[in-house]
């Protein structure tokens, strides 16, 4: 059977609401069946994706550091909205420095975080074969 | 077509049961067949066998069991997200077994299993439409 | 595609969102709440160019459930649950606006 293309849509924040632990899980597992996945990060969903978070004060499991493990797992395209992170003050800079070993390429680490305009989201979703949103 | 759904929120709460259930339904009458309908996050709450709505409104379980969508094998493809499930305390008996607790509350018409069958709905359907929140 | 919104703009950005990233060819479908965004009058309605191109649905039972059914935008094109489930067969890849 063709691979097909899987998009994760998260436009919420972490902690606040389960969707974006949830949907992490289910990333974790659909790496295992060898689609085409990526990932589209809008609105608050960015802040799954942001440096520093520090969960011991809401005695809540802080599992933002799961995001580096993707990589191993071939699961390296992670498209951001750059007007979201605009709109919010954050950058590039603010985001997790998530990366993958390209193995075509002598193992060369690259970065798995795109930040892409809207109108390249709007093309890559339109690419998609299958959108789980959470 | 083969049309698979997710459902990300409980029963009642929300009107995304609802209306997930009347799309498959109007899938169904239109000859379309419902490949699997997987229950994520809350969603996992309308597979309880022990929901008592008031007798004039809807028994959105009941509705969800009377599509009776079931698989070649004859299993339910009403999938219920183990994960899920079992943080919320919604178990069957397999689970209760395994996991030491004297009771278990899965409707019949709906099983519980792996976050696979949301990818494996994916990859079989022909189109897959998620409903939540 | 087909985006499905069910939110009303008054109350998320859901509506906002999907039309930053709908393509030429992809139609919305408001369905629960999202039918809020396609009242006419409505201080927040962003809908008058795709629907005046035919490309933006409603959901008739959540419009008659919420007493909106006189209240509709121009051009905003009603479908029962059959016709959802037209839309989903013609438009390939469903995307949720959740």
């Amino acid at each position: 059977m063709a691979i097909k293309k899987f998009m994760y849509l998260n436009r919420r924040a972490p902690y606040g609401t389960v969707y974006a632990l949830e949907s992490l899980e289910v990333v974790l597992i659909a790496a295992a069946f060898d689609q085409d996945v990526s990932l589209a990060f809008m609105d608050d969903g960015v802040y799954q994706l942001v440096e520093g978070q520090k969960t011991d004060g809401i005695g809540m499991k802080n599992f933002s550091k799961t995001f580096h493990a993707l990589g191993d797992y071939d699961i390296n395209q992670f498209f951001v909205s750059a007007e979201s992170l605009e709109e919010r003050g954050l950058s590039v800079d603010d985001l997790m420095p998530l990366v993958w070993e390209d193995e075509d390429d002598d193992w060369a680490e690259k970065p798995s975080i795109k930040v892409v305009p809207n109108a390249e989201l709007t093309k890559i979703m339109s690419e998609q074969d299958v959108c789980l949103s959470f | 077509m083969k049309i698979s759904i997710q459902i990300n929120e409980g029963p009642y709460q929300h009107q995304a049961s609802d209306t997930a259930y009347q799309f498959a339904k109007a899938a169904i009458a239109k000859g379309h067949e419902i490949f699997r309908v997987f229950f994520y996050h809350d969603g996992v709450d309308n597979a309880s066998r022990f929901t008592v709505p008031p007798q004039d409104d809807r028994n959105i379980v009941n509705n969800w069991a009377s599509l009776d969508i079931k698989n070649a094998d004859g299993e339910p493809e009403l999938v219920v997200c183990v994960a899920a499930a079992l943080r919320r305390g919604m178990l069957d008996e397999g689970e209760a077994g395994k996991n030491g607790i004297d009771g278990n509350n899965i409707h019949p018409a709906f099983r519980i299993s792996g976050l696979g069958q949301l990818i494996e709905a994916g990859i079989q359907s022909d189109r897959l439409v998620v409903f939540g929140d | 595609m087909l985006h499905t919104v069910n939110k009303s703009s008054f109350e998320r950005n859901s509506l906002q969102s999907c039309l930053n990233t709908i393509d030429d060819s992809s139609v919305i479908l408001l369905i629960e709440d999202g039918v809020i965004s396609a009242a006419k009058n409505s201080k927040s309605f962003m809908l008058a160019e795709l629907a005046t191109q035919g490309r933006v649905y409603a959901l008739q039972g959540d419009v008659e459930a919420r007493g909106i059914s006189s209240k509709l935008a121009d051009n905003i094109k009603l479908v029962d649950y059959a016709g959802f489930v037209d839309l989903v067969i013609e438009n390939g890849t469903a995307v949720s606006w959740v």
